[in-house]
């Protein structure tokens, strides 16, 4: 088979890809899906388990009811349907981290359906159909000991930790994505981030894509240009970063195109990412006949959550992040570019918070999006996680709107809160940093300046006010920058009538 | 009258008034297994030390005065496909050779709070697929009147131990008919309860939605006392109701000395007739007259649907059993069978199902995978659904007729052990009067009818009720049974006084 790759731009001339995404979102309840085992993440091996998610002989599961309800509210955050009357079926296959070897999901009868999500890429809006949204189990995680490659064949023995079998997982799934040509690869990654972000606000979950909380599969496919049927697709599993997501439909579209234009056919099948290289590799066959002799699980009663609590859960959404967005942009008057810079970096509900405390928005963005940035960048961690908080930010905007700091003084506030330093006041004193506004003070250091350069006092004296800057100057640096540049001014002038 | 001859209720009034213990009891009904078991072989694991500690402590609480459940004391044994600490639970299979569960059933866990001491774990088919106990992987159970007839299935082992008087109560599970054909077939009373009203956790599943556990006994009455006792809501079982399990001891008691005046039993037309031996269809209808003694308003009703209950049992069974046997791999519990040379998990895992699960079992799996599989689930699966929503319409239009339905409990008496052990769908025939309910949900019981003219065997006659209505079933069959007179005793048994 040909594994030329075409150059993306070329791919384009020829093909219009179609893409489904399929994303498993792990909900952060406090027990399993199906027993009351507890979800948290990273116990020792085989230490949050019992007789039902272990698939013990007898053993029954029981609906964990707050992963329905983190469900509803998905689906409705998603712009879904929530089905009145749904059951839970049984996906019959084996896999050796599978303790029933069939995973308790939902089929023909998802809990939410008929949804969108619009996404925004370089100003264009595109509607991403949502088909459902379900709910099913995790399975277990399997660590093949011995053989080079880590993978199962060739592996002396395998250990099967069983504490994230039963994890309650949504998996939301798209309509075929159609008509994004050339974005096609930042559609999916921004539909994967709004995705994200819309299931961070719910607070349904923790969205770690790096930790497995959240991952994507990506199916694509290409037909030649202006037809209108799909052609074959391939499935990428498991992709884990939103660049990621978005370098896997990039290399697909480019590995399709090679077979289809060598005049081969695709082979429908999963492909593994390799994250190092950007590339995928074949997995295993996969067929519309893969036959998981799906049927209803009769340990199950069917979930039928009524209109009025799903009513109630309605009214417990947050305010969807597009909207939001614009709202706040409109509230703080940024311009596109100022507010999709903030949005990328992250400093959105920072920004929020700092205005809540009192700083203006013009502030409040200059101080995240510049110094913070900055310090966030060069230790490689998130805005969020620098060091300083909002209301530290606040504050010291408001010693600066009263005189008491200069935008130079505030920058070395920060910086000793960056460095950990202590509270704002601990740094200024420490630091010595407070304006000298103080007349004596001043009075002493433009006497100094006004001795020291009499050409430019004479200056002043015949009317040329101009020429106070390089008098102010002087004072300046004798203060250490310190000094209230109004208030020298002032005093100069007043010296020199 | 021996101790073992007595029925429950008296050992509770023989223990009340101080003339036995619990520690002689039971071990009296110890030494009559260890005296006759080498013949009938009811039980697979006897516990004569947990059941003698179990009985002592029970003495203990008596002699202390404590609030004691009625049946404190009274001994029991369990049908070895429910789960018991402690003690195996193998479902009468290799695959599960040796296994201890970690967990109790909820029913065992009744019984254990209740005071009941736990004799053993009773024989059975392969995970219950049988009618004659001979699928067992231990060796079948013989039917204590005639050693060389079969005890009926796939409860042999409790029938068996309840008739030859070892144990005085047993458990039993009925997912088409494994508790009241057995009954029939031993001149037991057999009793499946509504379905959910009394929990399934901890029964190693054959067939969810038709799985049943109840009572084996020698008396409506006994039944009436285990059956308060077992059933009730389980949150561990989410297809449990919530109504609560109570009344059934007093209809019991009101039926042994009452008559039935104003009660409408229907004889169903679709199960008495042709197919049905001469001998039985006798006793039956000496029954059917009794009823009418009674004062009970007796009527002819319908059941078009039944016809069609067997074939649409036999693909709903095999769908759930296969499912639910696919968890055996030999990977993590019971038997593992490791092929010479350097075998693969693929391998063992065939190897251990080859030597592990006998031939009907292996029948069903394929016969449920077939029946599932994509292109065969809506021609098979899916009408076996439909039949099974017209056979509750039946009874549904019946019980606007009638209080209670009535027909033989099986077509013939007890036949020779290896008679049709060669041919799957005489043996199927077996629960054809049995089968519906399951398929229904609605409760039965059989009760003794007599012993054939033909053969001096043991006959049972059926009653069924409307879902929830099992008071009636004691009632009605509480009258019967007083009517008929005693129809086991010891000196009847082939098996040694």
């Amino acid at each position: 088979m040909s594994e030329t790759l075409v150059a993306f731009d070329e791919v384009l001339e020829r093909y219009d890809p179609a893409m489904g995404l399929e994303v498993h979102v792990e909900l952060n309840t406090n027990t399993k899906m199906f027993c009351g085992c507890p979800a948290t993440f990273g116990g020792e091996p085989n230490s949050q388990v019992c007789p039902t998610c272990l698939g013990l002989p007898g053993s029954m599961p029981v609906v964990n009811a707050k992963a329905v309800e983190s469900a509803i509210r998905i689906g409705l955050a998603l712009n879904g349907s929530i089905a009145e009357w749904c059951r839970f079926a049984r996906k019959n296959y084996f896999y050796p981290d599978m303790p029933k070897n069939f995973q308790t999901s939902q089929y023909d009868e998802p809990i939410v359906y008929d949804g969108y999500l619009d996404v925004e890429v370089e100003g264009e809006t595109f509607r991403v159909e949502i088909e459902r949204a379900h709910m099913e189990e995790d399975t277990g995680k399997t660590t093949h000991i011995g053989g080079s490659t880590g993978r199962i064949h060739g592996a002396d023995y395998s250990l099967v930790d069983y504490n994230r079998a039963g994890i309650p997982l949504i998996e939301i799934v798209t309509r075929p994505i159609l008509g994004t040509g050339a974005k096609a690869p930042l559609v999916a990654k921004a539909y994967v981030a709004a995705l994200r972000e819309i299931l961070l606000g719910l607070g349904v979950s923790d969205v770690r894509m790096d930790q497995g909380s959240m991952r994507c599969d990506v199916n694509l496919s290409l037909s030649p240009k202006g037809s209108d049927k799909l052609g074959t697709r391939t499935e990428t599993k498991n992709v884990n970063s939103l660049r990621s997501v978005e370098r896997a439909v990039r290399f697909e579209m480019s590995r399709h195109a090679g077979i289809l234009d060598a005049g081969e056919a695709i082979f429908q099948e999963t492909r593994h990412f390799h994250e190092d290289t950007g590339t995928t590799s074949a997995g295993r066959p996969k067929s519309d006949a893969d036959d998981y002799r799906y049927f209803p699980e009769p340990d199950l009663v069917p979930v039928a959550p009524s209109r009025e609590w799903v009513e109630e859960l309605r009214g417990t959404l947050p305010e969807p992040p597009a909207e939001k967005r614009a709202r706040l942009q409109a509230e703080w008057g940024y311009s596109d570019l100022e507010m999709r810079d903030v949005w990328a970096a992250g400093a959105m509900t920072l920004i929020e918070a700092t205005v809540a405390e009192g700083a203006s928005a013009q502030a409040a963005r200059k101080w995240w999006m510049a110094e913070l940035s900055r310090a966030a960048n060069d230790r490689g961690v998130e805005l969020a996680e620098v060091g300083v908080t909002p209301a530290q930010v606040a504050e010291v905007q408001k010693l600066v709107d009263g005189g008491s700091l200069t935008d130079k003084l505030a920058r070395q506030v920060f910086e000793g809160l960056l460095a950990g330093e202590g509270t704002v006041s601990e740094i200024i004193d420490a630091r010595g940093l407070a304006v000298v506004s103080d007349d004596g003070a001043l009075g002493a250091a433009v006497d100094e300046a006004i001795d020291a350069q009499p050409a430019v006092a004479e200056k002043i004296r015949g009317g040329n006010q101009a020429a106070a800057g390089a008098l102010i100057g002087a004072v300046m640096k004798a203060t250490g920058g310190k000094a209230d540049a109004k208030r020298v001014r002032e005093l100069i002038l007043e010296k020199l009538s | 009258m021996t101790l073992i001859e007595k029925t429950a209720a008296e050992l509770i009034d023989a223990l009340a008034a101080g003339e036995t213990t619990s520690v002689e009891l039971t071990q009296a009904h110890l030494d009559r297994i260890a005296a006759v078991d080498g013949d009938v072989h009811a039980f697979l694991h006897i516990d004569a030390e947990g059941a003698l500690s179990q009985a002592a402590a029970s003495d203990a609480r008596r002699a202390n005065g404590d609030a004691l459940h009625a049946l404190d004391g009274v001994p029991i044994a369990v049908k070895d496909v429910l789960t018991t600490t402690g003690l195996p639970t193998t479902c009468g299979s290799k695959i599960l050779e040796g296994w201890i569960p970690p967990y109790d059933a909820t029913v065992v866990k009744k019984i254990k709070a209740a005071g009941l001491p736990i004799l053993g774990k009773t024989n059975m088919d392969e995970f219950a697929m049988g009618s004659s106990t001979e699928h067992s992987a231990y060796g079948p159970t013989k039917n204590p009147w005639k050693l060389d007839r079969i005890p009926g299935g796939s409860g042999g082992g409790s029938a068996a131990a309840v008739a030859a008087f070892e144990a005085p109560l047993a458990l039993g599970t009925d997912t088409g008919g494994s508790i009241r054909q057995p009954g029939a077939v031993t001149g037991t009373v057999g009793v499946k309860p509504t379905y959910g009203s009394v929990s399934r956790y901890g029964l190693v599943a054959l067939a969810n939605s038709l799985d049943q556990v109840g009572p084996v006994t020698r008396t409506v009455l006994d039944s009436a006392l285990l059956h308060e006792l077992i059933g009730g809501h389980d949150p561990l079982d989410s297809t449990s109701t919530t109504t609560p399990v109570t009344g059934l001891v007093d209809a019991a008691r009101a039926g042994a000395t009452g008559d039935l005046k104003g009660v409408k039993v229907g004889v169903i037309k679709e199960l008495a007739g042709e197919g049905w031996a001469p001998d039985v269809m006798a006793k039956f209808n000496e029954s059917v007259d009794l009823l009418t003694k009674l004062g009970a308003d007796v009527v002819e009703v319908s059941t078009p649907s039944f016809e069609h209950a067997m074939a649409a049992y036999y693909l709903i069974l095999p769908a759930e059993c296969s499912s639910n046997l696919a968890k055996f791999d030999a990977m993590r519990y019971g038997l593992r069978v490791t092929p010479d040379g350097d075998p693969s998990a693929e391998d063992v895992m065939k190897a251990s199902r080859d030597a592990g699960f006998g031939d009907e079992v292996k029948r069903r799996i394929i016969l449920g995978t077939y029946a599932l599989s994509s292109g065969y689930y809506d021609a098979y699966y899916g009408q076996a659904q439909k039949i099974r929503t017209l056979i509750i319409e039946d009874f549904k239009k019946a019980f606007e007729q009638v209080d209670v339905l009535v027909s033989p409990t099986s077509p013939s008496t007890a036949f020779p052990l290896g008679a049709k052990l060669d041919d799957p769908l005489a043996m199927y025939m077996q629960d054809l009067a049995t089968i519906p309910a399951n398929l229904a949900g609605t409760p039965g019981i059989s009760i003794p009818a007599g012993v054939s003219d033909a053969d001096g065997l043991p006959v049972g006659v059926q009653l069924l009720a409307p879902v929830l209505e099992d008071a009636r079933l004691y009632r009605v069959g509480a009258a019967l049974e007083a009517a008929i007179g005693p129809v086991l005793s010891i000196d009847k048994l082939e098996v040694a006084r």
